[in-house]
């Protein structure tokens, strides 16, 4: 017991503030100093610098990791390596992120105006037109979407939570897995075939790009609110049973608001998973440039579809077109900014709280 | 006095809710009933009716490329998001402070908010050319790994690419759910084990992770499904060739099932657009068989859950 | 409380707003002069009419329907850009009046039913719209080559594999050409783009392309593939030596190959392109109302540009729907016309059907039921 002890709490001081921070700059500086020294060696003058920051934070994790371990200890070492490697996937997660933020937001501006936000396409060649119907049409199949796939997905999750045992539920787990792996397109052709045998061939319809959105948004909604339904602490149903409040009213007032914030994350998860989807929605909802407030009746436009056909079929004036995409998928991603906001604000006021 | 238990009350209330539950629960099993059926009825002319063009050899050399290059670029994409949501999660959740925690998970969610044609552009007009050099530095270098052999692609359009971009696209939905967990995770546990001395990585090792490994395999899932289904990005961004290719720096890389059907869908006459339903029914089978196996794998384990 | 107050007025607020109608339709549509306005414009038409089709033709269709519908504001007109083969099979379905197909239709197409057309009658097409394919390329400081037809084969085969190879020197004499390896980028989806293309290959190459026109690419000949003509686009302008084609439209800066017909060099143009088509003989056994088109790819009239993408419109001789009837004599008749090609052209870079094949369509378009 004493040999561990010693082993563990071998070193009993602490590193310096200031070492952490300067060993990360100096390994940097030499890694980028080493590549300028091989890239003078041969011809190219190209400093590329990804391979100059793995190794200047390869370096750096090793040193950072000996000299702790040496001076510190093992336990503290090992915590010391973890930090790096967690603030290191974070950061490599928020380079794209910041790289594809940067990319809409620079190119979406150039039609960021008034124009964009009222004017349909219809009757425009060229420059100019706008976007709203694609916007309105977006909102309305994403809206009528959520309505159908929200209850639908929580009521299946609770069961598969509360009420579940035996093998319907374990098929459906299992199925529900299989359905993430829908791919979009195929969706769309099964909400397509689907309203084919009622409304005969060629039909366009908004409310079956909703339909086929709902199939993919249906497993999301489903996967999260079954993790979060699963993490609250038994104690609390079992307290609700004591007081003899019925099993309905236990899941429905004290496990449903106590996982309602994760639950907004999924349905907001879901929301944005479905919104951007093109390829089910240029089946079924088709490709107008008017104004159609009808989900019932003819061709619907959306913005995915908006942004995808601007891109692939331009004209001549290739850069309007190019503009007009960008700027709908800027404006796509500020719908889904809103509703995320939307959902902390949800999960804020409304979860119970301590 | 009799010995057997007292029954339950069951309310109206109960009744409704329950069965309520219940149906839903059913509805998902006949929907994806349906979606099969429906997958299974259009394939089927691609057997029965004239010999395609594209698939000269028979269905199975056609699509068998696709079968690959689904599971290796799904592959390629969860190996790098699963480390990277983990640890973004963690971060959130148990390094960064309070506030800078909330404004991080926000902007982690944005990338979820970008639509999967955005990836497609992105991936062509930024990741390619910025990827390019390094592909080229890999090629030279470490060329002699199988993966990185090959005649490296001009455009940076590779296999690799697509499973960064997968990665990317997948990240979010992993993150958010995986953050959410370790959000939850009982404060007493961490409280206990720091009590006890522990460091915070050891606290996270005994009390958040074993806490969270259900949930993090059921994101995984999530995001995997995600990964097998992506169409539009792949389609844009891949160069495809119908070969089985396991480099990924190269041109000729293994195309994927759902963004091959998008990719010629539009242009499919007659019998080829059932051979490409019947190609997604293969994709369908695969995601049940890639389930399965990570069924298994789980149930060896007694999953926690609250409600037990 | 408040909040949710709060929060819901700004929701009805920006309902309002967004519910609002598109500024550019509350507007009654009216010519704007009389230029404008197609001749025949004399009844009122109104209705709808649906078509689907080629996604090559899309920025010309959405010229076509925004003159048509500002001089008819009574018509919707709806283009769905699916594709060919999709246009051409929900018009077997019924679904839609009229289609654009990068093809002609193909034989045992017009054996099967029409449920547009009164039973027993076929459906009628001709060339509506003309784009010549160009051959695009990125290379540091040169905007032109000149290539023969075996040359530009075997880039494409795979078989010429660096800039500076002899074949390509010889025929641009004072040109420097580096050592830099040739990247050819090709459709990774099913297009008519790459069967024209691949038709001219064929053609004028055999020995060196051996597989023929095909819509899907060859494993052997390696190369990029690239989704769409924006990809192709995207692509040889994100890589330095690359090469692909693409049509002539979004060739933009790019530099594009003169290809040799004859024993000139011939760079693309819409006068190129459209007498190329109309030097090319009508496919055989086909009915007088079906003007499906053999591009000769080997021509060596003078001027003409061979590798060109011909699409054609496509609807029924007797419709069952005679209001529809209308609506496509009026729509036909307005697509071949030439202020309709103008227009089209201007905003969409095709190239303009000539005198002679408008007098043959309007004839088949004057006869429809």
């Amino acid at each position: 017991m004493t040999t561990q002890l010693n082993s563990s709490f071998r070193g009993t001081q602490d590193l310096p503030k200031w070492l952490s921070p300067t060993l990360l700059v100096s390994f940097f500086l030499a890694s980028f100093g080493l590549q300028v020294l091989l890239a003078s060696d041969s011809d190219s003058v190209e400093i590329n610098f990804i391979p100059v920051a793995i190794f200047g934070l390869l370096g750096f994790t090793v040193a950072l990791y000996v000299i702790s371990r040496v001076i510190e200890g093992v336990r503290k070492a090992t915590d010391r390596l973890v930090t790096i490697m967690v603030s290191t996937a974070f950061s490599l997660a928020l380079i794209p992120l910041l790289s594809l933020a940067y990319t809409v937001v620079t190119k979406g501006v150039a039609r960021f105006d008034a124009e964009f936000f009222t004017f349909s396409m219809r009757n425009v060649v060229g420059e100019g037109g706008g976007a709203l119907h694609a916007i309105i049409g977006t909102i309305e199949i994403t809206g009528i979407a959520t309505l159908i796939s929200v209850p639908i997905g929580i009521m299946a999750a609770i069961y598969l939570v509360e009420y579940g045992r035996g093998t319907v539920a374990r098929l459906v787990t299992f199925f529900v897995d299989v359905m993430t792996g829908v791919p979009s397109i195929v969706a769309g052709l099964f909400a397509y075939a689907l309203f084919v045998i009622f409304f005969g061939p060629g039909v366009r319809m908004g409310l079956g790009g909703a339909i086929a959105l709902s199939l993919l948004m249906i497993p999301v909604v489903i996967r999260a609110t079954e993790e979060m339904l699963k993490i609250v602490p038994n104690e609390l149903r079992e307290a609700a049973y004591a007081l003899g409040v019925p099993k309905w009213l236990t899941v429905l007032k004290v496990v449903l608001p106590t996982s309602l914030a994760g639950i907004a994350t999924g349905i907001m998860i879901a929301i944005a998973r479905v919104i951007g989807e093109t390829a089910p929605l240029l089946l079924i909802a088709g490709f107008t440039a008017s104004m159609n407030y009808n989900l019932f009746d003819e061709r619907m436009m959306t913005l995915p579809v908006f942004v995808y056909t601007s891109y692939a079929n331009q004209g001549v004036d290739m850069q309007a077109y190019l503009d007009r995409a960008w700027a709908g998928a800027l404006t796509l991603m500020l719908i889904v900014m809103v509703l995320n906001l939307v959902a902390r604000l949800i999960s804020k006021y409304f979860s119970p709280k301590g | 006095m009799t010995d057997t238990k007292p029954r339950a009350v069951r309310r109206l209330g109960d009744i409704v809710f329950a069965n309520l539950a219940f149906f839903a629960g059913v509805s998902i099993l006949a929907t994806l009933a349906t979606v099969a059926a429906f997958l299974f009825a259009q394939s089927v002319p691609a057997f029965t009716g004239p010999p395609i063009d594209a698939a000269s050899e028979g269905f199975f050399s056609y699509v068998l490329p696709f079968v690959f290059g689904t599971v290796y670029a799904s592959v390629i994409g969860l190996a790098i998001a699963t480390p990277l949501a983990i640890g973004i999660a963690l971060y959130i959740s148990h390094f960064a402070n309070r506030r800078f925690a909330q404004v991080l998970g926000y902007a982690v969610d944005l990338l979820a908010a970008i639509p999967s044609v955005v990836y497609g552009l992105w991936g062509i007009l930024v990741l390619a050319p910025f990827l390019s050099p390094t592909f080229n530095w890999l090629n030279e270098n470490l060329g002699w790994i199988p993966i990185f052999a090959g005649q490296v692609s001009a455009t940076g359009r590779t296999m690799l690419t697509v499973g960064i971009v997968l990665a990317i696209m997948v990240l979010p939905i992993m993150a958010a759910l995986i953050r959410e967990i370790f959000l939850q995770t009982p404060r007493l546990h961490e409280e206990a084990a720091l009590a006890l001395g522990a460091t915070r990585w050891e606290m996270i090792k005994m009390a958040v992770l074993p806490f969270g490994r259900p949930g993090i395999i059921s994101a995984a899932m999530l995001g995997l499904g995600r990964a097998l289904g992506e169409t539009m990005a792949v389609a844009m961004v891949l160069s495809p060739a119908a070969v089985v290719s396991f480099a990924v720096l190269t041109s000729t890389n293994s195309n994927t099932i759902a963004a091959n059907i998008a990719l010629q869908f539009p242009e499919a006459g007659g019998n080829y657009t059932n051979l490409l339903i019947a190609t997604g029914l293969v994709l369908f089978a695969i995601t049940m068989v890639v389930n399965m196996v990570a069924r298994w794998v789980i149930s060896r384990r007694a999953e926690f859950s609250g409600a037990n | 409380m408040n909040n949710i107050l709060k929060l819901g007025a700004l929701a009805a607020v920006s309902t309002l707003v967004l519910a609002g109608c598109a500024a550019n339709e509350d507007v009654a549509e009216t010519p704007t002069s009389a230029a404008e306005t197609p001749t025949e414009a004399v009844v009122e038409l109104a209705g709808t009419l649906n078509g689907s089709g080629a996604s090559s033709m899309a920025a010309g269709q959405e010229a076509w329907i925004a003159a048509f519908q500002i001089a008819n504001p009574g018509v919707t007109v709806n283009y769905d850009p699916t594709g060919s083969g999709t246009g051409r099979a929900q018009f077997m379905e019924g679904a839609t009046s009229f289609t654009g197909s990068d093809s002609y239709w193909k034989d045992e197409e017009l054996l099967e039913a029409f449920p547009s057309c009164e039973p027993g009658t076929m459906p009628w097409e001709f060339p509506i719209w003309i784009s010549p394919i160009a051959i695009i390329f990125n290379l540091d400081g040169v905007s032109s080559l000149n290539m023969d037809g075996a040359t530009v084969a075997g880039i494409f085969a795979g078989e010429i594999t660096m800039w500076n190879d002899s074949a390509i020197a010889a025929s641009n004499p004072g040109v420097a050409l580096p050592e830099l390896e040739i990247t050819a980028v090709h459709r990774s989806d099913e297009s008519g783009t790459s069967k024209n293309f691949t038709d001219y290959l064929a053609k004028v190459a055999e020995n060196v392309w051996t597989v023929g026109a095909i819509e899907a690419w060859p494993v052997e000949y390696g190369g990029e593939g690239a989704q769409g003509t924006s990809g192709v686009v995207s692509a040889v302008t994100g890589g330095n030596g690359t090469i692909g084609y693409a049509d002539a439209s979004r060739a933009g800066d790019l530099g594009t190959v003169a290809v040799k017909v004859g024993t000139d060099y011939v760079s693309y143009s819409a006068e190129a392109a459209a007498a190329v088509v109309d030097a090319s003989p009508l496919v055989e056994g086909r009915e007088s109302y079906d003007l499906a088109t053999k591009i000769d790819r080997n021509t060596t009239a003078s001027g003409a540009y061979p590798i060109v993408l011909v699409s054609y419109l496509m609807g029924c001789n007797d419709y069952v729907d005679d209001a529809q009837a209308e609506l496509v004599r009026a729509w036909a008749s307005f697509l071949v016309s030439e202020e309709g090609q103008n227009a089209a052209a201007a905003s969409a870079g095709n190239a303009p059907i000539s005198a002679g094949l408008r007098a043959k369509a309007q004839a088949i378009i004057d006869a429809i039921k």
